[in-house]
């Protein structure tokens, strides 16, 4: 082979390079995300929009379809599988999932749309419920460079 | 053969380089206007296209005009461009990789560009066009470089290639006409609104592409040892008469359009040819340019009437002319000159920003490198052959 | 679970549609998809106020002050974070005034007198019937309703701003750059739009889901009718085929659902 050895050598350098971010992390402890549940406040007798198995699985999906539902289609309630109704919008996710909730005791009332929310200093204005998760997959939502942040802050 | 680039003169290395230094400076550029916002243009909410759109509709025309060889080589047996159809091939496929950044570039939202496809939208003209341009690229990439290859080797191209070459040449047609009716089809859109734009289009595509080409051609006879017109074979002299033919077809065509705008007197025909001409409402930045242009389509054609045409000074001077008069026209007057009035019928004029001019020239540069690397190729494998 | 389903047929039309090299099959499937999901427990809120054709019919003659227009504009720009960059390069509007000359251009009457001349108009998107926006679009971003409006899905569009080229009223705005730091006070209810995406008047479909009208109708004092032109009982219906009223650019096609009461009750 014509310069085979260069060749070769290059490669293993070129393969070394590529494998090291998982030589680097062998046989080291994974943490794994953050609880979740820390950063959830939600009323004793509910569950989310579907059980939180599914949502885990498939909330991506179903954040889609209500996009489509709400925004194309112009249909704005959900009724899950148990025949629960729910009002298609982001707001009615970031009423539970949000630690700036966890000033509010009712569950109801939405940090995002209260107002006042801002200025209590034990709300946590970041959105650590989805965050949690979405850093460590490194998969970055980019809901809240157009919708509002839960924690009621918008840049 | 693709390594046949890697090795050159010391002049093609400074070029490449040249090349590599201005594509750097694009690339910044954009990466400045990617976090920023097309803000950094001069684009505003009355002229929201611009350079980029205008370069793209001028650069789609010097694509379609490899038809000018291929159809009188293959379909006529014309052999004198025997020895060209390559390099007008060539020149096509760097040509809509412009164009196709030159789109890129000008999206918003550059991430969801695939949404074309994803969503496709049998309604909008930009979704033919998007189809036809990433076919007519493929049609030259795979003709080109596959009867380059048996040339090399001494042989026949494959058959099958002669029918991607016969299908290039309708082809070469839709590209053109399909980007003149994404703006031929627009309501309120006066400059715009003409049923010879696609016309226009090809006629001037015929003119700047081939001029560029033969300009092109010029160059590699002086850097190489290979020639693209020998003595007495008077391919070049062919492919003038081509271009001025059409660029008298361009011009007629665009007299067609100010006698129907003034003639008829309907305001709303008249204005943007008052504003590209003598100005409207006190602005008047375009009119330097259509002059310019102006003055440099009736000059190229004199030049290629007259025997002039096979003077060995006078030549170049002609196609520059004819291909700046073209560009001008195509590549910045048109698409500007679009959107003034508004549609409020007041005048908002565009200048481009200097990030904006970096972007275009990154974009250039980009082309100049793909299509210096293809004709090194393609003449390497004529140099080899011919020793 | 209709998700899978959905998912399954989703990707089955795109698969179908690459194959084919057409996109009947997608938009096909699709349409039953959308059905599907119905069943499944998408639908309307009961509230919602619906119509076969929105349309608006701007009274003039309601319109007296600088006040008046400065009230129905600075309604949707609260409601609709609508950003103030101070230039009007990057300006983005929803519903603003200009002048009746530029407004109707086309139909200059040189002895019209100056008051006349500017006399200004309410102007926004016209939510045509022939939409030449939707139809220039290459991603659907922008689409009719079946109620007519034409509405803006800021998720899907890609900025190419072929749109604004198509619009003959110059109704549609782009953002050229980030909107956030320009917003005065921040309506936590409605999203904000991302650099890059154009947006326009949408007569206001999320607060219509609601059952809530327009937020300009609301804070006109009457100036704006709103209502169901396919309604033979509707006031707008009533206003426009039994007054005198006037649309932009009729010679264009484009049919614009917002019509011009010139010559009010009160003050003809």
């Amino acid at each position: 082979m014509y310069k085979g050895g260069k060749i070769i050598v290059g490669l293993v350098i070129f393969l070394a390079f590529l494998t090291f971010p998982f030589f680097y992390n062998m046989g080291k402890a994974n943490a794994g995300p953050e609880n979740l549940d820390a950063n959830l406040k939600q009323a004793a007798d509910s569950q989310c929009v579907e059980p939180a198995d599914y949502m885990r699985n498939n909330h991506m999906q179903l954040l889609n379809q209500w996009r489509q539902a709400y925004v194309r289609d112009g249909l704005t309630e959900y009724t899950n599988s148990q025949g629960k109704t729910f009002e298609i919008n982001i707001d009615t996710c970031t009423k539970c999932h949000s630690t700036g909730a966890a000033s509010n005791t009712s569950g109801v009332s939405n940090p995002a749309v209260n107002e006042v929310g801002v200025s209590n200093p034990a709300v946590n204005t970041s959105d650590q419920f989805c965050v949690s998760c979405h850093d460590y997959a490194s998969v970055k939502p980019t809901c809240w460079s157009c919708h509002s942040e839960p924690g009621g802050a918008t840049k | 053969m693709l390594e046949k680039a890697l090795t050159g003169s010391k002049k093609y290395w400074a070029w490449i380089i040249f090349l590599l230094a201005v594509i750097a400076v694009g690339f910044m550029a954009y990466l400045k206007q990617f976090s920023y916002g097309l803000g950094l243009t001069g684009m505003s909410r009355d002229v929201s296209w611009g350079l980029y759109i205008a370069q793209f509709t001028f650069l789609v025309g010097v694509a379609a005009s490899a038809v000018m060889l291929v159809t009188p080589y293959y379909l006529h047996d014309f052999k004198k461009f025997g020895k060209m159809v390559i390099f007008g091939e060539f020149l096509a496929v760097s040509a809509v990789i412009m164009c196709i950044l030159f789109i890129f570039v000008d999206v918003g939202q550059p991430m969801r560009i695939l949404n074309v496809l994803l969503y496709p939208q049998l309604h909008s003209v930009m979704f033919y066009d998007m189809c036809v341009l990433c076919g007519y690229l493929a049609i030259n990439i795979i003709v080109g470089w596959t009867s380059l290859g048996a040339e090399r080797k001494g042989i026949h191209p494959p058959k099958w290639v002669k029918f991607l070459v016969y299908l290039s040449v309708p082809w070469a047609f839709s590209i053109h006409t399909v980007t003149a009716f994404l703006y031929a089809g627009l309501p309120g859109r006066h400059f715009w609104l003409t049923a010879i734009m696609a016309a226009r289009f090809l006629a001037s595509a015929f003119a700047a592409g081939p001029s560029l080409l033969i300009l092109l051609l010029l160059i590699v006879r002086k850097v190489s040892k290979f020639d693209p017109d020998p003595p007495g074979v008077g391919a070049i002299q062919s492919l003038v008469k081509i271009i001025r033919y059409a660029m008298i077809a361009n011009v007629f065509f665009y007299i067609c359009e100010v006698f129907t705008a003034f003639y008829s007197s309907i305001p709303g025909e008249m204005h943007a040819f008052k504003y590209v001409f003598v100005g409207l409402d006190g602005h008047a930045s375009l009119v330097p340019f259509m002059w310019t242009a102006t003055f440099l389509a009736f000059l190229g054609i004199l030049l290629l009437v007259f025997p002039t045409r096979k003077n060995k000074v006078l030549l170049p001077i002609a196609l520059l002319a004819i291909f700046f008069a073209n560009w001008i026209d195509k590549g910045v007057v048109l698409i500007i000159a679009g959107f003034v009035p508004n549609s409020f019928e007041r005048v908002t004029e565009y200048f481009p920003t200097s990030n904006e001019i970096s972007i275009v020239l990154g974009v250039y540069a980009i082309g100049f490198l793909i299509l210096t690397i293809l004709y090194k190729v393609a003449i390497s494998v004529r140099e080899e052959k011919a020793q | 679970m209709s998700i899978n389903r959905r998912q399954f047929l989703r990707r089955a039309g795109i698969v179908t549609a690459l194959g084919l090299g057409g996109s009947f099959a997608i938009t096909g499937l699709r349409g039953k998809v959308v059905e599907a999901a119905g069943e499944a427990g998408y639908k309307t809120s009961e509230n919602a106020l619906e119509a076969k054709h929105w349309a608006m019919v701007v009274d003039m003659s309601k319109f007296k002050s600088e006040d008046d227009f400065k009230r129905v504009t600075e309604s949707c720009v609260s409601i609709h974070n609508i950003p103030d960059f101070g230039n009007p390069k990057d300006e983005i509007k929803w519903i603003w005034e200009d002048d009746y000359e530029h407004t109707f251009s086309g139909g200059d009457n040189e002895y019209l007198t100056e008051s006349f001349k500017e006399l200004p108009f309410t102007v926004m998107c016209n939510h045509c019937e022939n939409p030449p926006c939707v139809k220039a679009c290459p991603t659907g971003a922008t689409f009719k309703r079946p109620d007519g409006i034409v509405d803006m899905d800021y998720h899907r569009c890609i900025g190419c701003r072929f749109c604004m080229g198509a619009c003959p009223f110059g109704a549609r705005s782009f953002n050229y750059r980030d909107p956030r730091p320009f917003i005065k006070k921040t309506n936590p209810d409605f999203p904000t739009r991302t650099p890059g995406v154009v947006e326009k008047c949408t007569f206001c479909v999320e607060r219509l889901a609601k059952g809530q009208m327009p937020a300009c109708v609301e804070a006109s004092n009457g100036g704006l009718i709103f209502g169901d032109l396919d309604d033979p009982n509707s006031e707008v219906r009533k206003i426009v085929s039994s007054k005198f009223t006037i649309r932009r650019k009729t010679d264009l096609g484009t049919q614009p659902s917002v019509y011009y009461l010139v010559g009010g009750e009160d003050h003809a």
